[in-house]
């Protein structure tokens, strides 16, 4: 079964309205620079080059720090929103082959996310006991950018995703099905998502991962996605050069479970301050 | 025509007004036509480390320190701290009071020293006033001014006031170069950017700018194209070469390089050389140095290994 939204058969008088997949780069659907585009299930879907994924960075970079420094309450709102766009979206998705369950488990992940957005940052730090006149504190703060190489399906790219900007990192995702990942793409861009929070390329992650992966601007890159070990490997040493959080599992994440923090707290850094107490 | 110090007004005027009028849309289309040439590889890398050679490293706040003026003057000598390949810039540009500092800080470096003078960047002071600014900024180790015109008198048709003040600069520089700013984002139109540029060579600039970089519109590539046009036609008519100095709102490798075809394509390779073209930038250093990078390591650089001045 093709897995693409086919529009019907057109009226007597009307054209068909074909739709080309485009990428998501800063909050717009550009073609990939090269021009290159390949055809998936009788699609036609732009395939990303390294020029579209350094694009793709600087427009991660510029839109990092205001997501950063928003608060968390409108970070979660943000995210709500997601889900309420997504569950206005499911017949899309559902014409793309995504099962009724894994759309709500889909939407049920944003929300479940959207609602860390505030409580994170007192799991995750406090205040610290100390030997001395000081207040400690630890708090939690966003990695920065995050090249992300992602599932196929659309609860793993929301798994994915999610974790990583709740928290005010923004991403670059290398999408394995590029149907689903430029509908959640205009998902996101109708849903109050700062341009450039995420971006999506489309084509062959093979190519264009290695770039992001040394790529001196990218602070973490995250593997999930990869399937061949060998490339994964790959991928890791290349991100060593600058000392890039590497997020690698080691077996087939079963997304339908509950994720626990993990995902939200590989992607943060702690700071912790001293501060003399006067007494 | 020759227009020397002692021609009359109506002289200055007639010649000004008899050049011919810019084409304002051939000009635009040319640059832009121009713009999308693809420079890679090879050339690529020979043009980034030109463009670093033509900078002239800006430093023009209020807030600047002399802290401030010793980094940048560091950066000016070894801009890629990790790469001795990395050539040195073309010059550091400061305010007359930091040039003291700079220049302590650039001695032996073969690195110029500009200094921008009279009443920068309003050129809205008393003549002797700028004099005065000029002589102090020569003293202290400028080696290139950087002057501005009075607009006000360029666009009331004083353009006599303008001459003699260009000519009293230069001669209160003494040895050192002379650039002279047109502040073209006040000119207004292609026409008054043409005269201004002939007016300055023919008072004897040896370099002609185009912006302060205070104002809302900069440098552009169809306003350097009119001023290389300027200074070629001027050297075939008095065999005087000048250079061009497009400065404020060049900031990445791309800029830079169609500026390097522009020049090529206009005056030819002769300009390609940081004695008659530079760039007036602050931020485009840091992006030639990450593109000189990229080319080196084969990966793509970020800005957090790179200075932030």
């Amino acid at each position: 079964m093709p897995k693409s939204v086919k529009s019907p058969a057109p009226e007597p008088g009307r054209l068909t309205v074909r739709k080309t997949y485009k990428l998501y780069i800063g909050g717009k659907f550009p073609r990939s620079e090269s021009g290159r585009t390949f055809v998936v299930d009788g699609d036609n879907v732009s395939l990303a080059s390294r020029k579209d994924a350094r694009d793709a960075v600087l427009a991660a970079r510029a839109a990092q720090p205001k997501w950063a420094a928003a608060t968390a309450y409108n970070r979660g709102q943000v995210l709500y929103r997601i889900a309420e766009m997504l569950e206005a979206r499911r017949a899309e998705f559902t014409a793309l082959g995504v099962s009724d369950s894994e759309l709500s488990a889909a939407v049920d992940r944003w929300v479940w996310y959207a609602g860390w957005s505030d409580k994170i940052a007192q799991v995750a730090g406090g205040a610290n006991p100390v030997a001395g006149p000081f207040f400690n504190i630890s708090a939690p703060e966003p990695t920065g950018v995050v090249a992300v190489v992602a599932p196929g399906s659309l609860l793993g790219l929301v798994s994915v995703i999610a974790p990583a900007i709740v928290t005010g990192n923004t991403v670059v995702v290398l999408a394995a099905g590029p149907q689903i990942a430029i509908s959640l793409a205009e998902v996101l861009a109708t849903s109050d998502v700062p341009g450039g929070v995420v971006n999506l390329l489309t084509g062959r992650y093979a190519e264009t991962a290695p770039w992001l992966a040394a790529h001196d601007d990218v602070n973490a890159l995250d593997l999930t996605g990869v399937e061949h070990e060998e490339l994964a490997a790959e991928l890791e040493r290349a991100a060593a050069g600058s000392l890039k959080r590497v997020i690698r599992p080691q077996a087939a994440i079963d997304f339908t479970a509950d994720p626990g923090l993990r995902p939200m707290t590989a992607l943060l850094e702690t700071k912790t301050v001293w501060h003399p107490k006067g007494y | 025509m020759t227009v020397t110090a002692s021609a009359g007004l109506s002289d200055l005027r007639s010649f000004l007004h008899g050049l011919p009028g810019v084409d304002k849309v051939g000009v635009e289309a040319r640059a832009a036509a121009l713009a999308t040439r693809s420079i890679k590889t090879s050339s690529k890398a020979k043009a980034i480390d030109l463009a670093i050679r033509m900078v002239d490293l800006t430093t023009l706040e209020g807030a600047d320190t002399p802290g401030k003026v010793r980094a940048l003057c560091a950066k000016a000598r070894r801009p890629d701290p990790a790469d001795a390949s990395c050539p040195p810039v073309a010059a550091i540009c400061v305010y007359p009071a930091m040039v003291k500092v700079a220049a302590e800080a650039l001695a032996g470096s073969g690195v110029h020293l500009a200094s921008v003078a009279t009443a920068f960047p309003s050129g809205q002071a008393p003549l002797e006033v700028k004099l005065a600014d000029t002589r102090d900024a020569v003293a202290a180790g400028a080696d290139e001014i950087d002057m501005v015109i009075s607009r006000g008198a360029f666009l009331a048709g004083d353009y006599r006031h303008v001459f003699d003040e260009i000519v009293a600069v230069k001669e209160a520089c003494g040895g050192a170069h002379l650039k002279v700013i047109l502040e073209t984002g006040e000119l207004g139109t292609y026409d008054n950017i043409r005269r201004a540029s002939w007016l300055a060579m023919l008072a004897g600039a040896d370099f002609i700018k185009t912006s302060t970089g205070k104002v809302a519109v900069n440098a552009t590539l169809p306003i350097t194209l009119v001023m290389l046009e300027a200074v070629r036609d001027f050297r075939e008519r008095h065999g005087r070469i000048i250079g061009v100095k497009p400065a404020g709102g060049i900031k990445t490798t791309k800029d830079a390089i169609k500026y390097l075809v522009l020049i090529n394509e206009t005056v030819g390779d002769e300009w390609l050389d940081p004695d008659r073209f530079r760039f007036g930038a602050s931020s485009l250093l840091n992006d030639l140095l990450m593109q000189r990078t990229k080319l080196t390591t084969g990966h793509y650089a970020g800005p957090d290994y790179f200075t932030l001045d």
